[in-house]
């Protein structure tokens, strides 16, 4: 046993640091820390993927917002003229900004994450775009100009992503919903631990709980002298839960920006856009590190008094 | 001070190990609690400091009864005694200075201001040079006196004491007797359980004396 120190000569009367009173190697568990670690790293992922999430629906959103797309069916054989018809209907309308014709080769680089540039894609009957960027949303009559073309153009449809718009807010909605039901239920599992550590500490500890009650030490300092270990273990673990998380969403950043031009990457450029996790993302997860921390320690603080309340009746 | 009215006690279904004990501690009282082993000296101390709860019966401490109090006043009360247990109870990983000096501690005192008495208090009762050992390294001896020391630091108005001098030997039972005297002189009022019979006669005092869980008081001066 290492607890064996070495005798002082009494001459010098300088003091030891004190020992704690609740001797820190009877609660701080290697193991509940890695528990703490690994919920603090899955609390603050799940918190960076719904950032993640919510910053990517909300750029695409807007960029949506101001531009919609006139599509007209590339099948029929005078496809050009008509395109040019529209895109004369479309630069007519009040509010509207600038309209691009897309060739059919745009068309090709857009769909090249999906189906690679090797394709050929002059057998397919993908329809022909002018994208009609909006200048002014409060000019514009979205509703007439649908009408108007359908009415000239046969084959002509305006698309104004709504069906696109409303499904993305739908998705994150239902990320971000995921994304706190999986935090509220690690945060659970992260208390759960603590109150089983918490009694195993002080079924350890039973004779220093039992000395401290009997001078008088009263339920709140003997709750303190635990929650100071488990603070200090809840802070410890989700530190490094939280860091590792952190490093994961800067690989994920390097990865995404190193890595653009693979397809891989350019699929997710595609879906999600810049897929950095913002500072609301580590403004996320440093909370989480924190809440964590408060929470192991309010748990055990709770549990410890329980447990004094308990065998005071008794 | 401290009565105790028609008190008895049983642990679970077993017989009554105290039955109708009525006692007054009057304040600065000095008295021996004796008996056969197993008689309930340690049962009685115990409801003395609020360890255990009598089945039935009043006990009142400093005219509080202890029945329901909050835990805050538990512990309030408690402060005011000291506990010299019959396994000394020391905690192995605090050094001798530590544990004599817990329970100023525990009442949130600065250290640099009760460091002296703690000092002091250790050279009197021969562990100058043993207050930064831990525990597990002391005699049997030197356990008890850094027990008695834990005690009486924090001047309690009621010091419990039990079987205070069962490990040393007669020269240094005299010398913790004549510091629980001197205690006693300054005000506070001390039950020492034993079964030492050259103990109470070296210093007369009341004798409370249990014989199958009944409590006989006889006054000092053998009346
Ligand atoms: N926690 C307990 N549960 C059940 N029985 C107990 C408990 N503590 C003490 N007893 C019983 O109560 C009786 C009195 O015990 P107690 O420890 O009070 O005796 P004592 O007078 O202090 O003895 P000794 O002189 O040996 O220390 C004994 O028969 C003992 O077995
Ligand atoms: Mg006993």
């Amino acid at each position: 046993m290492n607890e064996v120190t070495a005798e002082r000569p009494e001459a010098e009367e300088d003091h030891p640091k004190a020992n704690a009173i609740v001797p820190p190697r009877s609660v701080a568990g290697t193991a509940l820390t890695l528990v703490v670690a690994i919920m603090s790293f899955l609390a603050c992922l799940s918190a960076g993927a719904v950032s993640l999430v919510s910053d990517a629906a909300d750029a695409w959103g807007a960029q949506i917002a101001r531009e919609v797309t006139i599509e007209i069916a590339s099948i029929d054989p005078d496809v050009d003229d008509r395109i040019l018809r529209a895109a004369a209907i479309a630069r007519a309308a009040p509010g509207i900004g600038s309209v691009t014709v897309m060739s059919s080769e745009d068309a090709g680089e857009l769909l090249a994450p999906w189906l690679g540039r090797q394709a050929d894609l002059s057998d397919l009957p993908i329809p022909r775009l002018i994208r009609v960027a909006i200048a002014d949303p409060a000019q514009v009559d979205l509703a007439a100009l649908s009408q108007k073309l359908e009415a000239e153009i046969p084959g002509a449809i305006l698309d104004d992503h709504r069906v696109w718009t409303d499904r993305l807010v739908a998705m994150a909605r239902t990320t971000v919903a995921l994304g706190l039901g999986i935090l509220v239920l690690v945060l659970m599992a992260t208390i759960l631990s603590v109150v089983f550590a918490t009694r195993a500490a002080m079924a350890g500890n039973r004779d220093v709980v039992h000395v401290l009650d009997v001078i008088g030490a009263g339920d709140s300092f003997i709750a303190g002298e635990f929650q100071r270990h488990f603070l200090l273990l809840g802070l410890r673990g989700g530190a490094i839960g939280g860091l590792a998380a952190m490093l994961l969403f800067l690989l994920f950043g390097l990865f995404v920006s190193v890595g653009a031009g693979t397809p891989e990457a350019d699929q997710i450029l595609a879906l999600v856009g810049a897929p950095e996790v913002g500072l609301s993302g580590y403004l996320a997860a440093l909370g989480i590190v924190l809440l964590i921390a408060v929470l192991t320690a309010a748990t055990s603080r709770m549990t410890v008094r329980r447990y004094l309340a308990l065998a005071a009746e008794s | 001070m401290i009565t105790l009215e028609n008190v008895g006690l049983r642990y679970g279904n077993a017989p009554e190990v105290l039955s109708d004990v009525n006692l007054r501690i009057e304040k600065s009282s000095f008295q021996y609690l004796t008996g056969p082993s197993g008689a309930g000296k340690t049962s009685l101390l115990r409801l003395l400091f609020m360890s255990l709860r009598p089945t039935r019966g009043v006990v009142s401490l400093f005219g509080r009864a202890t029945g329901d109090l909050a835990p805050k006043e538990v512990a309030a009360l408690r402060r005011r005694v000291g506990v010299v247990f019959q396994d000394f109870r020391l905690l192995d990983h605090l050094t001798t200075y530590e544990n004599v000096a817990l329970p100023l501690r525990v009442q949130g005192r600065a250290e640099s201001s009760y460091r002296a008495d703690v000092i002091e208090l250790l050279r009197w009762v021969g562990l100058g040079n043993r207050m930064h050992v831990l525990p597990p390294v002391l005699s049997g001896g030197e356990k008890q006196r850094a027990a008695i020391a834990r005690a009486v630091i924090g001047q309690p108005e009621l010091l419990l004491a039990d079987e205070p001098t069962g490990n040393v030997d007669p020269q240094l039972g005299r010398r913790l007797l004549r510091l629980l005297i001197e205690l006693n002189k300054l005000g506070t009022s001390i039950i020492i359980a034993t079964h030492d019979v050259m103990l109470m006669e070296q210093f007369d005092a009341r004798r409370l004396v249990l014989h199958d869980g009944h409590l006989q008081v006889f006054e000092r001066g053998g009346a």
